[in-house]
């Protein structure tokens, strides 16, 4: 399988971030270009076609997950990038840190339960208008693995409405919420629909292997 | 100056952390009707003048992202 033409894809990198080989390996066995994108450097928007912010402990998830990361050079360029409408994807701790950037709505809290979350969790499709979601269909089932000690989702009302009413929703928790977020998100978008992120990892389920390929439903 | 900013979860927000050690002292018999729990910052700024540190400090936290205004509440302490 490929992207097409070749896709030129920057991967941020934190302090602390600790999935950027799986999300490269994922991006390169669909002949992608990857680059990696040092968090104190900005970088060239022109140049990229498509922006991933893979999990992991950005920063030591000190003071607030993905906060001090929100803060720092490389994502001044990501917001830049995010105004020319351009695909962004936060897997984990990358959501957290596109929340703290004011990219995306909401926050996420401690889950519910205190423990960290390591398992294999079933996702409902609820809108597949965004570029992540093109090869799945709305109401399809994905099975993909979280790890995460923050995934609780909060907004406030006003904004789960809006998220609700402009199809915002992109993935939720089916059967079981692991984490105690509000309405079982699992991954949103914004409003235009190009930023979007979602809290399990699809480069954790690409081959059988692996215990499930549903993560290749993503690119 | 020593600036001290106590960052509690707002109101409306459920705070495991507070609940898990609420029900912690409850089964160690210790009496008490809620915790929450937050943090608290100590921030060392050049400035002797207290309105100019608290100013300081003020744009850290709503410019600088050291509070999150969707889920915390802050109060800045001076002596």
């Amino acid at each position: 399988m490929s992207l097409g033409t070749k896709l030129k894809i920057g991967i941020t990198r934190f302090l602390g971030t600790n999935c950027d080989e799986d999300v490269r390996k994922w991006l390169q066995s669909l002949s992608a270009d990857t680059t990696y994108l040092w968090f104190e450097d900005q970088f060239d928007v022109n140049h990229y076609d498509m922006i991933v912010l893979p999990g992991g402990f950005s920063h030591g998830d000190y003071l607030r997950c993905g906060a001090m990361a929100a803060q720092t050079p490389v994502m001044k360029s990501v917001k830049e990038f995010a105004k020319k409408d351009k695909p962004i994807l936060g897997i984990c701790n990358g959501f957290q840190i596109l929340c703290e950037a004011g990219l995306l709505p909401g926050a996420l809290l401690r889950n519910k339960e205190l423990r960290f979350k390591d398992q294999w969790v079933q996702l409902q499709v609820n809108n597949n208008q965004n570029p992540f979601a093109k090869k799945t269909e709305v109401g399809q089932t994905l099975k993909l693995p979280i790890a995460h000690g923050d995934g609780n989702y909060y907004a406030d009302s006003e904004t789960l409405k809006k998220l609700k009413d402009n199809n915002q929703i992109w993935l939720t928790y089916k059967d079981n919420n692991p984490n105690g977020a509000l309405m079982d998100i699992a991954g949103i978008t914004n409003e235009k629909h190009n930023i979007c992120a979602l809290m399990p990892h699809p480069e954790r389920a690409l081959y059988e292997w692996m215990g499930s390929c549903d993560g290749a439903f993503l690119l | 100056m020593k600036v001290g900013i106590k960052i509690m979860p707002r109101d409306v927000i459920l705070d495991t952390q507070g609940r898990a050690v609420e029900s912690s002292m409850k089964s160690n018999g210790f009496e008490l009707l809620s915790c929450r729990v937050g943090k608290y910052v100590e921030v060392t700024v050049a400035s002797e003048n207290k309105a100019e540190a608290q100013s300081q400090v003020e744009k850290m936290l709503k410019e600088g992202g050291l509070y999150n205004p969707l889920i915390e509440k802050f109060e800045i302490q001076i002596n």
